[in-house]
């Protein structure tokens, strides 16, 4: 494969800026030409945040087709729903974080009715992987995305990007008071697996 | 903030930026030495980067306008002054500067001025698609297409360099995809040359007072100095030979991207000629394509500008060429994405592409996550509280603003909707022949300062019998907490605190003021304002409660604080649901309300809204 399309998503406020620009950043260090494009905007409060990431030789635009993402990140099972349902191809990967967010119509309907068998059973549909996310003892619910990112690394996902790659990103992108904090829960999970 | 002091340097670098990044480093290259503007997107990181420099070494001067019309005013007379000036905006900012806009090619700007566009196919996150190439035939007006970050930092460059040669202005319109695209860039040296600061303004180097008779020798001006371009525009293309004889197809932007990654599906390519300079077109370039081609493609995002240009060419030069535009109104719709493009292209020449593969179809699908208000936004409180307030037939007019969200479900508040600062106009029309529905709007505090005092100076000078709210939170957010007049500090430094309170006492309409926390007391003036007759403002007040946690989680002392409901007390009512809607609710799968601790900031603005008073601070304080 020539090229690899990841399309990473989540709710406003979750920290999908960061993981994107991670990811980015790692691809351009691993020498790979890159591609991208976040959203902005009123889109950011509350709703479905999306970006899409283009790693490789013979790509143009930073935008990428339904059902032609190789990788999906989400970090929320709604999203990770989502994002599969629109972007991911047959036999591609969803890597989620299982939290949820839920949205208006959900608590309105005042049942919840999306878990982890969900996402299972939909992708077995297209006979994807997936990579399930959880951390007990999270020191911050705003590592969530670093968790991902240590999964990611661990599993290979991204073939080309090492472990070192992530770390060299991450150390550029985080003030050193949060960086030390964040590269301990992701060497702890690059280590378990 | 990130730092952004990289684009000072002044060695050539490369490096992985954004669009909007990418042409501040073409501002500071150029020797662009005013830059102004009003927040909006896809354009506000432009002034991200801007605010991530050193203010003492950034070699130009910046603000934030209060309008988009003033600020090209700003940005014209600096021009004429001699200094190489720059306005940006968003799409349908133009309109309001439209006024002004429209004058600028009739006038020799010294300095020279590029007028940024970000133009928003799709309507991502503005209320139309307008295609502001329209504008470019309407005040003669040339326009650079740029497709990625490199081509944005290389048009603004070549825009500057034909402004200032020609004293004219320039669009370079980018839209939203392209903004925010990040691919590595390849930038120049940087000289630091020293500034000329002598006030160069001439009146006498033009005519600059376009006066009944005074107006045709500046309008001549502009169409020679826009009949001038053609060779820049001829150099501008970008063909890529296929060496196809039969069919081809002209594009630009970042159409031509999604073009590009489309062909990985064609069985045989098309020629292409990709147009830099769009207005006005390289007609000599078009003609040979067309001319070496049997069928040309237009492939167009949003309306048929060139397809009517080209059209024009090919018939005064009597070419045989068969050109193809636009075939229904879904290609006049949307950005054109690469999936979007693969449809036209079939659809025109259905054996070029090989089909798309689809995947599996999934039987479930995840339920709809709009935009909604943070956890603890005052507008929630207001909308809330308000609703109380307004009979079931009367009206409620909407404006543009994080608030515009209170449309949605639950509160459904704010029936119709403009643009910034429409309300107040709109609601005196629906007062009009109207004795049985009260009217009432809602308007934010930065639209007030952009484009709302004329509608609320109207609605006095002609008695107009309707409510405003201002839906005070003291920043312009919903494009990234930008100050505005009533801030009290600009882009740089503190200025005098304009209070729209005293703005309209100074008209000497009745004001009567709340935070929207207290929302028995807010139901109850909106009431008694709405029972008034003649025009009455009331002032919802709390502050933006995003930017307010934001900064609050930047200090050592901070400790997160979350509500917490009493299950024992909860006699499932679910007001705080479906009425109050604040996102940090949670609904367990057995019916239960609970918090979802990373949302919750623990404002306590909902405690109030629980009929069975089950909600309170929690007393073990989160974790951080």
């Amino acid at each position: 494969m020539n090229f690899h399309n990841i399309y990473i998503t989540g709710v406003g406020g979750q920290g999908i800026g960061l993981l994107s620009e991670t990811m980015l950043l790692s691809g351009d260090f691993a020498g790979l030409d890159v591609r991208a494009v976040d959203t902005h905007g009123l889109a950011q409060r509350g709703g479905t945040v999306e970006s899409f990431l283009r790693l490789g030789k013979n790509i143009h635009s930073p935008l990428i087709a339904p059902g032609m993402a190789d990788l999906v990140i989400a970090l929320e099972i709604n999203e990770a729903l989502r994002g599969m349902d629109k972007y991911l191809r047959n036999n591609g990967t969803l890597i989620y974080y299982d939290t949820q967010w839920q949205p208006l119509e959900v608590r309105l309907s005042r049942k919840s009715t999306l878990n982890e068998d969900v996402i299972n059973t939909q992708a077995k549909i297209r006979n994807c992987n997936v990579h399930r996310v959880f951390v007990e003892d999270l020191p911050d619910t705003r590592m969530q995305n670093v968790a991902i990112l240590g999964t990611i690394a661990a599993k290979k996902l991204v073939e080309g990007i090492t472990p070192e790659h992530y770390i060299q990103a991450l150390s550029q992108l985080l003030k050193p008071s949060v960086l030390k904090g964040n590269l301990e829960v992701f060497n702890k999970i690059l280590l378990k697996k | 903030m990130p730092s952004f002091n990289f684009l000072l340097q002044k060695d050539p670098f490369s490096r992985i930026v954004m669009g909007n990044t990418a042409i501040v480093r073409a501002m500071v290259e150029s020797g662009t030495r005013v830059v102004t503007s009003y927040p909006g997107s896809p354009t506000p990181e432009i002034a991200d980067a801007i605010s991530g420099m050193n203010p003492q070494d950034r070699p130009f001067y910046f603000e934030f306008s209060t309008n988009e019309k003033v600020a090209t005013e700003v940005a014209f007379g600096a021009s004429i002054n001699g200094h190489l000036s720059c306005v940006f905006f968003k799409s349908v900012g133009l309109n309001v500067a439209a006024d002004s806009f429209v004058q600028l090619s009739h006038m020799v700007l010294k300095g020279g001025m590029v007028v940024v566009l970000g133009d928003d196919p799709g309507a991502n996150s503005s209320q139309n698609e307008q295609d502001n190439r329209h504008y470019a035939h309407l005040s003669y007006t040339p326009v650079l297409e740029p497709a990625n970050p490199q081509e944005v930092y290389d048009m603004y460059l070549q825009a500057a360099d034909i402004a200032t040669k020609k004293q004219m202005p320039v669009i370079l319109r980018l839209t939203t995809h392209v903004c925010h695209a990040k691919s590595r860039v390849e930038f120049n040296e940087w000289s630091n040359p020293p500034m000329d600061t002598t006030p160069g303004f001439d009146p006498t180097l033009a005519n600059y007072i376009p006066i009944t008779n005074r107006v045709h020798p500046m309008k001549r001006m502009a169409l020679e100095k826009l009949d001038s371009l053609k060779p820049d525009s001829e150099k501008s293309v970008f063909k890529v030979d296929n060496n196809n004889r039969e069919r081809g197809i002209i594009t630009s932007g970042l159409t031509f991207l999604s073009l590009m990654d489309t062909l990985q599906y064609a069985n045989h390519k098309p020629d292409i000629l990709k147009l830099g300079m769009v207005y006005p077109i390289p007609e000599q370039a078009i003609k040979d394509f067309l001319s070496s081609h049997k069928e040309v493609k237009i492939l167009e995002e949003l309306d048929n500008i060139l397809e009517k240009d080209i059209k024009a060419l090919a018939f005064d030069s009597s070419i045989k060429c068969r050109i193809i535009g636009k075939s229904g109104f879904d290609d006049w719709q949307n950005e054109y994405t690469p999936e979007k493009v693969h449809s036209i292209i079939s659809s025109v020449w259905p054996d070029m592409l090989a089909k798309r593969p689809e995947p599996e179809k999934l039987s479930v699908s995840a339920p709809p996550r709009p935009a909604q208000m943070c956890p603890g936004c005052g507008h929630r409180s207001a909308f809330f509280a308000i609703k109380k307030a307004v009979g079931v037939e009367d009206i409620t007019v909407a404006d543009i603003g994080c608030h515009t969200l209170g449309f949605l479900p639950p509160y459904n508040m704010g029936q119709v909707l403009l643009c910034m600062g429409a309300s107040p106009g709109i609601g005196a029309g629906l007062s009009l022949f109207n004795d049985k529905r009260k009217v009432l709007a809602f308007m934010g505090d930065s639209t007030f300062f952009h484009a709302g005092a004329a509608g609320v100076i109207n609605n006095i000078f002609n008695n107009h019998n309707m409510t405003l709210i201002l839906m005070e939170n003291g920043t312009t957010a919903m494009t990234g907490h930008q100050n505005h007049p009533g801030v009290g500090h600009n882009f740089d430094e503190i200025t005098q605190k304009i209070s729209p309170k005293a703005v309209f006492e100074s008209y000497g309409i009745k004001v009567r003021e709340v935070d929207t926390y207290q929302q028995a007391k807010l139901t109850a003036m909106v009431k008694e304002s709405m029972d008034e007759d003649g025009f009455n403002v009331v002032i919802a007040r709390h502050p933006c409660m995003l930017k307010f946690t934001r900064e609050q989680r930047r200090k050592t002392s901070f400790t997160p604080k979350t509500v917490t409901v009493d299950q024992s007390s909860c006699d499932h009512n679910y007001t705080c649901i479906s009425s109050f809607g604040c996102p940090s609710f949670f609904i367990t799968d057995e019916g239960n309300v609970t918090i979802n601790e990373d949302l919750c900031i623990g404002d306590g603005s909902c405690i109030q809204t629980c009929p069975s008073d089950a909600i309170d601070f929690s007393r073990n304080k989160k974790e951080k």
